[in-house]
């Protein structure tokens, strides 16, 4: 099995990144010099005003490791790739899917179920360990909603029908969202998905944990050589990675949701670290920003066992397994896509 | 053949044809530690120049090709070693980092080089040597006709693969073991999803 390797984040402004050999040279602005072998790593995230050489650009594309640029927020700016990428013949048949509506019903069907299910567990993980400090029949009520997804689930669905009940769990589900924040209930109060601008610190974490999850969700879907913009639930538009989308689906609620959870609940992260603008935009700190981006690293280091595999690996190289699972149920190695079953 | 492929390909063939497909239809490929390995030892060898050695001249790292068999790639070294009719006969060597294996998927590439020579020369080669790193020493190895046959059959039936883009299912055995597309190639998954799925989505 692949091995799960670190990905650089990139946070201190005017960084400059570039190759030796085959080394990543960091020289911050100070003149302080880091270095990293590349073969460590499987990705470089850079946040705002970072600069890299063209011949690290080309190195990390050469050796399938992921370079995107985000702004200093975290919105995805651009992604190197190198001179050869993926495989057309997988593309290929990646597109006649996606114009076919029944095939892509059934992939968008595995998604959906990815997403239930796990978004189902969330819930009841929390009943069970906080069912006395929660509104425990609200969040019955939910998971109720969500089993009824499940269960017209157990038999093939339309596009249609799959893309309404995507709505619909998610609804049910951020209905209940704010009562599993358990510490500083006033300032992390949530009432809703809100975004572009976040209104509220729940929703600004929220909004950059997926923006973490969709960078290596893409990453992994690239070096499978999947296109990441052309999806199956998630239609078409130009811009939009569907298919990233479509692969996060399943990974929201245990890894994203449950993430910003923790790091409230522990109070890891404060109200303090947030600052609202003038117009009730909600944004991190620098701080804040790194105790989420080192959360976010130590969560894929956490093991689990791949349902589907029956072989114990790390979360974060999940990733990779659903990006090699769709690759091969699109192939037609295996007769659909198994998500992956969150317990 | 309308297509070459690279000398390596033919090894990754013999090795496991659904490795082959996985590297050539696919486009994948991952490095483990025996590949790279392989790598560096091919990058000293091929920085070498030509010379003599032993009163032998030898030429490194020889671009060679076959139209006949669609194959390219690079000799390791070849050695010309006088003829008994005094013309210099070409001699290939190829250096392995592993130690010597009970099947033929060494002595092939091996054999493939010296077709790819013949080819080019017009030259008829009886034997070469595989230099391997573990026991370092070169064994000899005669290229006759079985060798031959498994070479052109092994090549038809790889350019076929290749060109009709089939990557055959996978299969799990031993071989799997040292295999750096073993991520890639999942060989142990099994077929049921849709009761996996459904597992799942039960109350």
């Amino acid at each position: 099995m692949k091995k799960l390797l670190n990905t650089l984040y990139v946070t201190s402004q005017g960084t400059y990144l570039s190759k030796d050999g085959e080394c990543v040279v960091i020289r911050a602005e100070n003149g302080q010099k880091k270095r990293f072998p590349v073969h460590v790593l499987d990705g470089i995230v850079c946040f705002g005003n970072v600069l890299c050489s063209p011949f690290l650009l080309g190195h990390c594309g050469e050796k399938g490791l992921a370079l995107s640029f985000m702004t200093e927020r975290g919105r995805y700016l651009a992604g190197v790739r190198g001179p050869q990428s993926g495989n057309v013949l997988l593309r290929r048949e990646q597109y006649r899917q996606a114009d076919d509506p029944v095939a892509s019903a059934d992939i968008a069907r595995s998604v959906i179920a990815g997403k239930v299910v796990n978004s189902r567990a969330v819930l009841r993980r929390c009943l069970r360990d906080h069912g006395d400090r929660v509104d425990a029949g609200m969040l019955e009520r939910a998971v109720c909603t969500l089993d009824e997804c499940a269960r017209r689930l157990q038999t093939p669905v339309s596009l249609d029908e799959a893309r309404g009940m995507e709505g619909q769990a998610a609804g049910a589900y951020f209905a209940v969202f704010g009562q599993m924040v358990l510490q500083d209930e006033e300032a992390f109060s949530f009432d809703g998905r809100n975004r572009r601008p976040p209104l509220d610190a729940v929703n600004c974490l929220l909004s950059f944990v997926y923006t973490l999850l969709a960078h290596d969700v893409r990453s992994a879907l690239e070096a499978v050589g999947l296109d990441p913009q052309v999806g199956f639930l998630h239609r078409d538009r130009p811009g939009r990675p569907g298919l990233a989308l479509d692969v996060m689906e399943e990974f929201r609620s245990f890894m994203a949701d449950r993430l910003v959870l923790s790091l409230i609940n522990r109070g890891e992260v404060r109200a303090r670290g947030f600052v609202t603008k003038e117009s009730g935009a909600v944004f991190m700190d620098d701080d804040t920003r790194k105790t989420v981006l080192t959360a976010w690293q130590k969560r894929k280091q956490d093991e689990a066992m791949h349902p589907f595999l029956r072989e114990r690996i790390p979360l974060g190289l999940a990733f990779h397994v659903q990006a090699q699972l769709i690759a091969r149920s699109i192939r037609g190695d295996l007769d659909g896509y198994p998500p992956y079953y969150w317990k | 053949m309308d297509r070459t492929l690279p000398l390596s390909a033919l090894q990754h063939y013999l090795y496991c044809p659904r490795q082959c497909a996985l590297i050539h239809v696919e486009k994948v490929w991952a490095e483990n530690r025996f590949t790279a390995e392989g790598r560096l030892l091919h990058l000293r060898a091929d920085s070498g120049s030509a010379g003599r050695r032993g009163g032998v001249a030898e030429d490194r790292a020889v671009p060679i090709r076959s139209d006949r068999l669609g194959l390219y790639g690079v000799a390791d070294v070849v050695e010309m070693r006088p003829g008994p009719d005094g013309r210099e006969i070409p001699y290939p060597v190829e250096y392995k980092r592993g130690s010597p294996k009970v099947e033929d998927w060494d002595r092939a590439q091996l054999c493939a080089q010296a077709m790819c020579l013949e080819e080019m020369l017009g030259a008829v080669i009886r034997d070469g040597a595989i230099f391997y790193g573990k026991p370092r020493r070169r064994e000899r190895v005669v290229f006759d006709t079985p060798l031959r046959s498994l070479v052109e059959q092994s090549c038809r039936d790889m350019h076929t693969m290749v060109e009709t883009a089939q990557t055959p299912p996978a299969t799990h055995g031993k071989r799997c073991r040292g295999c750096s597309l073993k991520g890639a190639c999942m060989p142990k998954t099994g077929q049921d999803v849709e009761r996996y799925l459904l597992k799942g989505l039960e109350p």
